[in-house]
């Protein structure tokens, strides 16, 4: 059930079905390659791994994101997924022993260079948790947490920017009468429109999102999902997910991780198996584990 | 997208916070390292070989001899413990073990209302009424029975702490054999609890070391005595610097001064001993 | 023909027999259970009968004299009758009122570094081991401390006073305000990090606002301890008879010192001034305390 979506051809949400011959294989590749325009790069990761002191993570990823268009990761838990997504934003930064290798270049520009303010990144690339976490502000005061950090005092641009945040969350109608009011009181989807509007508030290019539908009930999940396709025209979306029939949903592509086991000291490094348009990930895979994983012989 | 706009100018004053920040809690050293080097360097003419030895005391002859002072601080900090100890043992097995659900906070209140009242009305109290009022005069024990009631509030809630880590199945245990409820807690919470019970008491132990105001009421003032006869009036180092500096001489301030720095080591010292005994036993049994 | 009734064998009785049995192991169950009890009763005996007489010793003169024992200047001759504590409540504001002001806003910076930057390195895990060290110096030497580097060079006065009171109040404010902070959700610091604060920033506009409550109740349970010390204040802020004002100079005095002066004297009348100027500090700690625990309860009833 996805909505076609101007100017991006639909994705095919079929049931993955099992691959297809030879031949039939190639046409589904062309048509699909064809079908997705080539926008600009926004981020390019060329053999990024991710360390916790001394051990790796994530190996081998290897994928370039577009601008205005919904990237999804996929894969079984441990992955790694979510590492690469929070590599994105540096924020890796506030672990301790966590260090990024490879390159993770944005709009050309390496992003972990020592000149470059992790603060500088993070109003640009902007990030949605699993589990909503507004302030125990009220609900304004979490929209406008981030104008004020970047300098807006005013409070009738602050009242302009908090208003468009919240619509373009489809949040406004909801509490346009209690803005004042604490945002902990809020059912936990809208809690969770209350962080996306926080985030879009500081107009970023970005939007990273960790799995923002997994403390969700259905219908507020298929609300967000509905947003998503509505704020890719005005920004680029990198969305991790666990549900695979998401990703068919609403992604344009998608990239399949999985774990492999290190035999030096049997423990689990997550890396990029396959990236490529969703509608091919999901009907003709190039690897025989993606398959595996998308009709659901594992993971 | 160029470098510059990545590259962030508002480093000061986050870089200037952190500082703020270290600095406050540096001061915590600071403090502690001033105390100990300028009063031991105002002290040091009065250490003479004298000051742990002799036993005479007299500001007219410039003889300081503080040998007495240290008894007494220690005896009526012993005297107090005897006192304290299982009055705040049983305080703290009643309200984990026996009290009903409804009383245990207000139980809590109450050993907390006598830890907020200042120890210089407890003084009050102990002078005007302990011991005038009710006979006892000053001395040893009297001190030692005002301290009691002062750090019965620490070595309780210490002691409440440390027993309510106690495993729940190791209680059940030993209920499940059919025990008491007194075999239960002999058993199993008091073995469980020892460590962190040493240092509860080491803690108030402390505390009633460094007690001046209500020992300096009580105590009786005494001077040149080392007795072991609890009804005897008596000395301890913080009652003899609260007491006799207002008329005190330079030379006679110095010598309070080191009575002050003797009381200040003796004091860490046991407080660094039972910290790290609590802190040891809390971990072993969280870990548990 | 009647049927033998049946008889129990004594062991099958007794095994069914569930009452308690009387035996040295429920005698001395019970015993100790009786301790427990003597031994809360043993601690509020004391407590009961401190704030009896300072109730009712101290009532009398406050309350015979209202306006004029928080008012009169205390007399200088100790023999004369007359309440007037006026000056010791004032000194009592102004010295911990000053101490508040300069430990706790350090007390928080400090225990900022201690959980948000320095975690478990060296130096946060020799402060915090220190300011637990801390709480333990005895007010005496604390008092004798300022001494030196206070009124020495600068004379008796209120911010001795406060300046001693501080150093006492400091290990308590860092350790309660580290607890706090403990108790703030990563999750919070991470969304504000996500919208490109620089990391002082959360910290003031994030994490402080949410440990706030608890903070506070730290910081006033801080100052009820303060404000009944008397010790360092010997030694720091001098014996005044007059209402003092100024912070920074001249000697003043405190309820504590009042009440430490007082008990020593043989007049009656100074007596009863320290049994009052007693329930004036008492009464004071325990509404600050009180409302301390007040915010606690708040907090908790936010979770």
């Amino acid at each position: 059930m996805v909505a076609p979506n101007p100017p991006q051809p639909q994705a095919s949400s079929s049931p993955p079905a099992p691959a297809p011959a030879h031949s039939q294989r190639i046409l589904v590749e062309r048509k699909a390659a064809a079908q997705l325009p080539e926008t600009p790069l926004v981020f390019d990761c060329e053999n990024v791994e991710v360390y916790y002191g001394t051990f790796r993570a994530v190996r081998g990823v290897n994928l370039a994101i577009h601008a205005h268009q919904i990237t999804a990761f996929i894969g079984p838990s441990g992955c790694g997924k979510t590492t690469v997504l929070r590599s994105l934003n540096r924020m890796h930064d506030v672990i301790p022993g966590a260090r990024v290798a490879g390159r993770v270049s944005y709009h050309g520009i390496d992003l972990y260079a020592p000149e470059v303010s992790a603060t500088e990144v993070r109003r640009r690339i902007g990030m949605v948790f699993q589990k909503p976490n507004p302030f125990p502000k009220s609900i304004y005061d979490n929209i406008a947490f981030g104008p004020r950090v970047n300098g807006i005092r005013d409070k009738s641009q602050l009242d302009a920017v908090v208003e468009k945040s919240l619509r373009s969350a489809a949040l406004w109608d909801e509490v346009k009468d209690r803005l004042k009011h604490s945002a902990l009181g809020m059912s936990g989807g809208q809690q969770q429109r209350l962080c996306i509007a926080r985030t879009i508030a500081v107009e970023p290019e970005v939007v990273l999102m960790d799995e923002p539908c997994s403390a969700l009930d259905p219908i507020a999940t298929a609300r967000i999902e509905e947003l998503m396709r509505e704020l890719k025209s005005r920004f680029t979306i990198v969305i991790v997910t666990h549900n695979m029939q998401q990703a068919a949903r609403v992604s344009d592509r998608t990239a399949f991780f999985t774990t492999e086991v290190d035999s030096k000291n049997d423990r689990r490094t997550g890396t990029l198996v396959e990236y490529d348009v969703t509608s091919k990930i999901f009907s003709a895979p190039s690897d025989e584990r993606t398959e595996n994983y998308i009709t659901g012989r594992f993971g | 997208m160029q470098l510059a706009e990545l590259r962030g100018h508002k480093q000061y004053a986050d870089r200037a916070f952190r500082t703020l920040a270290v600095a406050a809690a540096g001061l915590v050293l600071l403090i502690l390292g001033m105390i100990a080097v300028i009063m031991t360097r105002r002290a040091w003419p009065a250490f003479g070989e004298q000051f742990f030895t002799s036993t005479r005391w007299s500001a007219a002859d410039e003889v300081f001899g503080a040998l007495p002072f240290v008894w007494g601080t220690l005896y009526t900090a012993v005297i107090a413990i005897v006192i304290a100890l299982p009055i705040s043992l049983g305080v703290a097995l009643f309200i984990t073990q026996i009290a009903p659900p409804w009383l245990k906070k207000p139980m809590v209140y109450l050993t907390d209302l006598l830890a907020v009242i200042p120890s210089v009305v407890f003084g009050l109290w102990g002078v005007l009424v302990l011991s005038q009022h009710f006979g006892l005069g000053r001395s040893f024990l009297t001190a030692g029975i005002i301290l009691a009631i002062m750090i019965t509030p620490i070595i309780t809630s210490l002691s409440r702490e440390v027993i309510e880590t106690t495993p729940p199945s190791e209680k059940e245990a030993a209920l499940a054999l059919g025990a008491t409820r007194w075999e239960m807690i002999g058993a199993s919470v008091i073995p469980h609890s020892k460590g962190g019970l040493v240092g509860a008491v080491m803690l108030g132990l402390g505390r009633a070391m460094g007690e001046t105001i209500a020992a300096a009421l009580v105590i009786g003032s005494a001077l040149g005595q080392i007795t072991i006869n609890p009804f005897a009036p008596g000395n301890s180092m913080p009652a003899v610097i609260a007491n006799e500096w207002g008329e005190a001489d330079a030379p006679h301030k110095a010598a309070l001064i080191a009575l002050a720095v003797t009381l200040f080591v003796i004091t860490i010292a046991v407080n660094l001993i039972a910290t790290t005994i609590v802190q040891r036993s809390m971990k072993r049994s969280r870990g548990a | 023909m009647n049927a033998t009734p049946y008889q129990e064998s004594t062991a099958t009785r007794r095994r069914n027999d569930l009452r308690a049995r009387p035996s040295w192991r429920t005698a001395k169950n019970q015993l100790m259970t009786g301790l427990m009890i003597a031994s809360v009763v043993a601690v509020a005996v004391p407590l009961v009968a401190v704030l009896w007489s300072v109730i009712e010793r101290g009532a009398a003169i406050a309350f015979q004299h209202f306006p004029e024992f928080f008012t009169q200047t205390i007399p200088v001759v100790s023999r004369l009758p007359g309440p007037g504590m006026g000056p010791a409540i004032l000194g009592t504001l102004l010295v911990t009122g000053g101490a508040t002001l300069i430990a706790v806003p350090l007390g928080i910076l400090g225990a900022v570094y201690l959980h948000e930057y320095g975690g478990n390195n060296q130096l946060a895990r020799l402060v915090r081991f220190m300011a637990t060290v801390m709480t333990g110096v005895p007010s005496v030497v604390m008092g004798l401390f300022v001494y030196l580097i206070w009124t020495l060079q600068f004379g008796y006065s209120a911010f001795g006073g406060a300046l001693a009171l501080a150093c006492l109040m400091l290990p308590v404010v860092i350790g309660a305000t580290e607890q706090m902070l403990k108790l703030v959700p990563s999750q919070l610091r991470e969304a504000a990090y996500a919208l490109g604060t620089t990391k002082s920033r959360t910290i003031v506009t994030v994490v402080l606002p949410a440990a706030l409550p608890g903070i506070v109740s730290g910081a006033l349970l801080a100052v009820a301890r303060a404000a009944g010390e008397t010790a360092p204040l010997l030694f720091a802020v001098g014996a005044a008879h007059a209402f003092n004002i100024h912070l920074f100079s001249e000697a003043n005095t405190a309820l504590s010192v009042q009440i430490f002066a007082n008990a020593n004297s043989s007049f009656t009348a100074a007596q009863d001034r320290a049994w009052a100027a007693a329930l004036t500090l008492v009464l004071l700690t325990f509404v600050v305390t009180l409302v301390a625990r007040l915010f606690t309860a708040r907090l908790a009833l936010k979770r």
